[in-house]
């Protein structure tokens, strides 16, 4: 575990892998540390922003303190499906990337479990973690200004779905009219951490 | 006491940008939300001390001036932030002052000579529904009230018990040709050249117009990376000065995106972060330790 300063208003916490970032974020929510007014997990790191006059130190030695209990945090539990019309700008950079044909990239998203690891980027930006690592890919190299609300994704080790139009530099797969982001529904969020997800070829219209 | 939350602020004009602001958004990082609030948060504070408003009243915060609003009912105002020049009724009044304003009044804002955001408070504050425990707009995220526009009636809390124990609050002048910066390298500083490090220190940079809420994007001297790769998407904090690949930093703002994938490689301590919020394009900038 290794913590980076933020100046004064966070302190990074770097850790092995997205386990323990799991672990950790769980083992945070039982033991709230004092001083940390919101927390962030991401794939490799947590970053704890702290209330104005907080000692990073004394935070950092805080998290060292804690409790880690691998598989601690199994999240809400429940499943959803999500149908893609898989026709993305990306698709046949994603193939020649992955080796794989057109059929053979979509096949392998549906395939997959996918489990929301954490959010971020945008409010109910899922990053989604699979079982099937042929499908690891970089971002592009240069970002979209804009890529339409329901986009499905690849970028590194995840899949997401663009909560809503904006910019992005992640692999274009196609597009879903799940509603990912709402906020006349509680929670708001569709893909929160700890949700597994299935995603299937929609019908064709 | 029924009927009586009938006061308003009726919007005349917006100027280039105009949103809803309180102290944020907190405790929602978890689904992607971020903080936003108001980006000089010094200025905001200052407008609801001067009204005895509790600190997260939200105010309306203005770029670049433009403001007007006509008072609905008789409201209790203060301007703070950049020092724009203020007239109710036509006749001049004073920034970072209580401002009592009669049923029908107009308060119209010019544009500041320095600085960039300015601050109205209302006494009771700007009452727009909360979204997800705030009246802040997140101009990134798309999310909280509606960015006001002509016609809009903005209605005003009740007021607080407490009276306003001050007229007027002797301040610094906000805003000016260039704004010092001072940082804390990192998180990632260990992914530049030491050049690059000595480059943010001393070089001169300048905020460009493509600045907004998110951030300020600086034009100047390019920060060469110390490695190649890409680094896993991470939280970010505001003042975060993110380089993305073409080397020019980014100095993030309230409405910063929650996580980035692009190295931070200094951060601005929170108490210069007004003042970064304070820098219109054309301001230089220069960040020491």
């Amino acid at each position: 575990m290794r913590f980076l300063r933020c100046a004064d208003t966070g302190v990074l916490v770097e850790v092995a892998d997205l386990a323990e970032v799991i672990a950790l974020r769980a083992a945070l929510e039982a033991n709230p540390v004092p001083g940390v007014a919101d927390v962030v997990p991401a794939a490799r790191t947590l970053l704890l922003r702290v209330e104005p006059g907080t000692d990073p130190d004394a935070v950092a030695e805080a998290v060292t303190g804690l409790p880690l209990e691998p598989g601690a945090d199994q999240g809400p539990g429940e499943t959803v499906t999500i149908p893609v019309s898989y026709d993305g700008e990306d698709l046949d950079d994603v193939a020649e990337l992955t080796g794989l044909t057109r059929r053979g990239v979509v096949e392998a998203h549906t395939g997959a479990v996918w489990t929301v690891a954490f959010c971020g980027f945008a409010p109910g930006f899922g990053y989604m973690v699979g079982d099937d690592p042929r499908l690891h890919v970089p971002r592009r190299g240069e970002a979209r200004t804009r890529v339409p609300a329901g986009s499905v994704a690849l970028a590194g080790e995840f899949t997401g779905v663009y909560p809503r139009s904006s910019p992005g530099g992640w692999q274009l797969l196609g597009r879903t009219d799940a509603r990912i982001w709402d906020l006349d529904r509680e929670p708001p969020g569709l893909l929160r951490p700890g949700v597994r997800v299935r995603f299937t070829e929609a019908e064709a219209s | 006491m029924s009927g009586v939350r009938t006061r308003a602020l009726e919007v005349l004009a917006a100027g280039p940008m105009t949103t809803v602001q309180d102290t944020g958004r907190f405790g929602h990082a978890g689904l992607g939300v971020g903080r936003s609030g108001a980006a000089d948060a010094a200025s905001h504070a200052l407008a609801n001390r001067l009204l005895a408003n509790p600190r997260d009243a939200a105010t309306l915060e203005t770029t670049l001036g433009g403001l007007r609003v006509r008072a609905r009912g008789p409201v209790t105002v203060a301007v703070t932030g950049a020092e724009a020049p203020l007239r109710v009724d036509g006749r001049g009044a004073a920034a970072n002052t209580v401002l009592h304003l009669p049923d029908g009044a107009e308060l119209a804002m010019g544009v500041p000579e320095r600085g960039l955001r300015s601050y109205l408070g209302v006494r009771g504050g700007v009452d727009v529904p909360p979204v997800l425990g705030s009246r802040s707009t997140d101009v990134l995220a798309g999310l909280g009230p509606d960015l006001p526009v002509p016609g809009a009636l903005l209605p005003v809390g009740p007021a607080p018990a407490a009276p306003p124990n001050t007229d007027h609050a002797p301040t610094a002048p906000v805003g000016g040709p260039e704004a010092v910066l001072r940082v804390v390298l990192g998180p990632r500083d260990d992914w530049f050249t030491e050049r690059a490090v000595d480059t943010l220190l001393s070089g001169r940079y300048e905020v460009t117009p493509r600045s907004d809420r998110v951030g300020a994007r600086l034009s100047g001297p390019v920060l060469e990376r110390a490695r190649t790769g890409e680094l896993p998407s991470e939280g970010m904090v505001a003042g975060s000065v993110q380089v993305p690949p073409g080397g020019e930093p980014v100095l993030f703002l309230a409405d910063h995106p929650v996580t980035g994938g692009y190295p931070v490689v200094a951060v601005v301590c929170s108490e210069d972060l007004p003042g970064a919020a304070q820098a219109r394009p054309g301001t230089r900038v220069r960040f020491t330790l």
